[in-house]
């Protein structure tokens, strides 16, 4: 299956309407969207009159493949949903199923479940750091990101096997076991992460091209965040306490010493800087785990053969985008009857025009910068 | 003594005994068109090969290093693939523009080598307004990139050209003005007037504070003057995929791609002449052994060496800086630079004037 | 506050409602035509401040729809589900979009993917499915593409 495109064939003096308005399209294949979204932006000249998300060029209906995948088998897909989160989708399906069946899981996998988290986290935001920075221009960071990053993937690889879609995290526990170099290979990165970090300011944030660039652009106020549904670190650039770590605590987060970060501000520097220091933040975290990794079995004792009892499950965890919650409606089956994956993407994707209005092109793609979309979790 | 003048005056003397005058110049200038169009051709591959090493060594990477010794070869393979390219012209394009486009853009590129001085004693032309001609000629690098954006029928392209239009014709001014600095100084428009001028010593050294303004305006200016990062707006890759020319493809994006770094290297010798000396040794005031000394390095040594060094600074801003929005740009350029030029160039003419420059 | 003292305040604003406490959550059922009036009440309700729509879909129980609605308070940080049942053959219900702004998207998701009819909403498209998919609701129970859907 295809989309058809309108292709409309213009002569030259046919390309500004009468209005003195045109539309342009951002997408599918742009190079400031990261993936196939598609914008319909109306332009008057360089300002904004109007941004039109045109979705699905990547929806695979996940939610429909899960009613005929089995409670271990639908994990697996959820990897593909927020690639750069692979964990943590894991992490709320998971949790989503245990709550179900009304599982202990054991503190062994409850820790190395947190850490695998906040490394993810850590990653994400390297990413984002890199590709935010590439769409103002400035191509550099990508690849002083990427140095970092590439040691999580290593340690993703050693002990999941994969450095993007992990599928680690199973009802009841983990998979396996952490590589016997886990801790080691952890404390190498956050060696290596302190003596980088200092870079990331000086390159980027300090600089005063990109201070221009994203203070006082796409302001949020925080009464618009909670409407729209934003969540993550964009609804915290508004100030918006919406940390579902904190919130609504799982796993082991509410005996761990961590900050919400948030940002007064709502314009996309807040975003910026509640991503920066939000990596620190996982990075704390990560420093009081790696050394006190309980002893004791990974995984709980599970049946062969899943059956959730008939009832509704929701769930809802931090990725490094926003709240993540699952939805499972269960008949008593092996398979989940209805699964909604409450993405974070599609609501922060939701307030792009709400923000955009009235600003210049450059801004829109600093404000999808600060957004941080990924189109496979919008999509779903 | 071994030299590029004494090579061009020993051709110049056996043509003129082969032939007579009017033939010997004609052989001449179809030599000297011949040169500039190998020099773009060698210039081309080792800018590029320079930008992608030097973006390589600034991102912590390697950069092309397979084809050829220490990856050498690239741009050639480059070069190899973009003319076996089909070059496509859009259905709804202008076809007569769209096509002479990138030949203008080169046509401008190749006028502003006429008054370059490569080495001592060594210039195509050296006419007596030769910096007048520059920044005349360089002007009209614009006309081809809005050709190419209205011509093409995208949207993207024309948005990139009207943004080029709307910074190179402004940039322009700051350019024009910090040049005038160095004008009113040396009193002569002549290329080898100003680098004689700067015997005892550059202008940069020389001519202290309103130079060092000039400079770096004449720095940030040109940068934006020839479309680079972090004033790469016109062809914002982020924003506009690739500006002025998405539609081009082949040998004729190709044209676009070498007449940037051709007008990289003018603007950087431009500003090497007039700043930095041009292919004048360092010399610190008159006949002492240390300008000796520097003498012996070749002129040419030192023309491309400063040259290189200006176009590694524009090449180190792009992998740094970020990219500016369109309105800051011209925030920049008509609130900021050009009231500062102006001020500057009246302090360097009372300087001037005055006699306290050294 | 408590499940008792929510569900206590929900039948002051709205005393038909039915309740179902099995979930972790206080579930209540409204009537479909009552709903975005009731929305209205929610958000405003100085005790309930239910100004977060955390997550809204549809389940289609191939008798009827159910219209689920995830309220959360970011001010008193409980959290209500409700409920509005709709009828298979016409599945009509006002839109809360003007109320929490996260639904327009939402129900333009539900409304391609079951084929809700979102009375009101200013822009009801399709979102994610290609054009031409009008009518064809990929998520019901009785969507069939043999040549896409590969059954496991």
């Amino acid at each position: 299956m295809y989309r058809q495109t309108e292709i409309v064939q213009e002569k030259s003096p046919g390309i500004v309407g009468e209005s003195g308005e045109f539309t342009i399209n951002v997408g599918p294949q742009h190079p400031a969207t990261h993936g196939v979204l598609h914008l319909v932006i109306t332009l008057s000249g360089e300002t904004i009159l109007k941004v039109e998300p045109h979705l699905g060029y990547i929806h695979r209906s996940i939610e429909k493949m899960c009613e005929s995948l089995t409670y271990r088998q639908f994990i697996y897909v959820t990897s593909r949903m927020d690639y750069l989160s692979a964990h943590i989708n894991n992490h709320a399906c998971a949790l989503a199923v245990e709550k179900g069946l009304q599982l202990e899981i054991p503190p062994r996998a409850q820790v190395i479940r947190v850490l695998m988290d906040e490394l993810t986290r850590v990653a994400s935001h390297e990413l984002w750091w890199g590709a935010m920075a590439m769409d103002l221009g400035a191509f550099t960071p990508f690849f002083h990101a990427f140095r970092e990053r590439e040691s999580i993937n290593d340690i993703m690889e050693e002990t999941c096997g994969a450095r993007l879609t992990m599928n680690y995290m199973v009802p009841g526990g983990v998979m396996q076991d952490i590589h016997p170099n886990f801790q080691r290979r952890v404390k190498e990165f956050l060696k290596l992460y302190k003596q980088k970090i200092h870079e990331y300011d000086e390159l980027v944030t300090g600089n005063i091209i990109f201070q221009n660039r994203m203070k006082n652009i796409g302001i949020l106020s925080p009464e618009d965040a909670v409407s729209y549904g934003c969540t993550g670190p964009t609804a915290r650039g508004s100030a918006v306490s919406c940390d579902i770590r904190k919130i609504y605590p799982y796993e082991i987060y509410d005996k761990l010493e961590f900050d919400e970060v948030l940002e007064e501000g709502g314009d996309s520097f807040a975003r910026y800087m509640v991503r920066i220091r939000e990596m620190q933040q996982s990075i704390r975290i990560i420093e009081q785990l790696i050394d006190n990794i309980p002893e004791g079995e990974f995984q709980a004792k599970t049946k062969a053969v899943l059956k959730l009892p008939k009832g509704e499950f929701y769930t809802r965890v931090e990725t490094a985008r926003g709240e993540l919650g699952v939805y499972i409606v269960s008949e008593g089956g092996t398979t989940p009857y209805r699964i909604k994956f409450r993405s974070p993407g599609f609501s922060n994707l939701s307030v792009l025009d709400h923000i955009a209005r009235g600003s210049k092109i450059g801004d829109l793609v600093a404000m999808m910068g600060t957004l941080d979309l990924v189109i496979p979790d919008i999509d779903r | 003594m071994w030299s590029l003048s004494h090579i061009a005056n020993e051709i110049h003397r056996w043509l003129n005994d082969l032939f007579n005058p009017t033939w010997a110049l004609i052989i001449e200038m179809v030599m000297a068109g011949v040169a500039v169009i190998g020099l773009f051709a060698v210039l081309g591959l080792v800018l590029v090969l320079m930008e992608r090493r030097v973006a390589a060594w600034i991102q912590i990477r390697l950069g092309p290093n397979r084809v050829g010794p220490f990856g050498l070869m690239q741009s050639m393979a480059d070069t190899l693939k973009l003319i076996v390219k089909e070059g496509l012209t859009p259905d709804g394009a202008d076809k007569v523009m769209f096509n002479i486009a990138p030949f203008i853009a080169m046509i401008v590129a190749m006028l502003l080598m006429a008054p370059i001085a490569f080495a001592k004693d060594f210039q195509l032309w050296d006419l007596n307004i030769g910096v007048l001609f520059v920044t005349a000629v360089s002007s009209l690098m614009v006309v081809s990139i809005l050709m190419a954006g209205w011509s093409s029928n995208n949207k993207y392209s024309l948005m990139g050209a009207m943004r080029s239009g709307a910074q190179i014709v402004s940039y322009e001014l700051s350019a024009g003005l910090s040049i005038m600095t160095i004008i009113v100084l040396t009193g002569s428009l002549q290329v080898s007037d100003i680098i004689h001028a700067q015997n005892n010593g550059w202008w940069i050294f020389k001519g202290h504070f309103p130079v060092w303004v000039a400079f770096v305006i004449y720095i940030i200016a040109v940068t934006a003057e020839t479309n680079r990062a972090p004033f790469d707006l016109a062809e914002a890759e982020s924003e506009l995929t690739a500006g002025f020319h998405t539609e081009y493809s082949g040998m004729k994006f190709a044209l676009f791609f070498l007449a940037e770094y051709i007008n990289v290297f003018i603007v950087c010798a431009i500003g090497a002449t007039l700043f930095l000396g041009g292919w004048m040794p360092l010399h610190f005031g008159t006949d002492n052994a240390f300008n000796q000394a520097m003498d012996w390095i070749p002129s040419s040594v030192w023309f491309f060496g400063k040259t290189f060094f200006l176009i590694f600074l524009i090449m180190w801003f792009r992998w740094t800086f970020p990219r500016l929005r369109i309105d800051q740009l011209l925030n920049l350029e008509w609130k900021y630079l050009l009231p500062i030029s102006m001020i500057n160039l009246l302090l360097a003419t009372a300087m001037a004037i005055l006699g306290w420059h050294f | 506050m408590s499940k008792e003292l929510l569900k206590l305040r929900i039948t002051e604003l709205f005393p038909e409602a039915a309740f179902d406490e099995s979930g972790e959550w206080l579930n209540t059922e409204v009537p479909a035509e009552k709903w975005p009036a009731l929305a209205e009440q929610l958000k405003a309700d100085s005790h309930l401040a239910l100004d977060y729509l955390f997550c809204l879909t549809c389940i289609d129980w191939k008798t009827h729809f159910t219209m689920v609605y995830h309220l959360s308070s970011t001010k008193f940080r409980h959290n209500l589900v409700f409920k509005v049942k709709l009828n298979r053959e016409k599945p009509e219900v006002g839109t809360v979009c003007h109320i929490w702004r996260t639904a327009e998207f939402h129900e333009r998701e539900v409304y391609e993917m079951f084929g809700v009819n979102f009375l009101h909403h200013p822009d009801l498209r399709l979102l994610i499915l290609p054009d031409g998919w009008e009518g064809k609701n990929p998520l019901r129970k009785d969507f069939e593409d043999p040549v896409n859907m590969i059954r496991l």
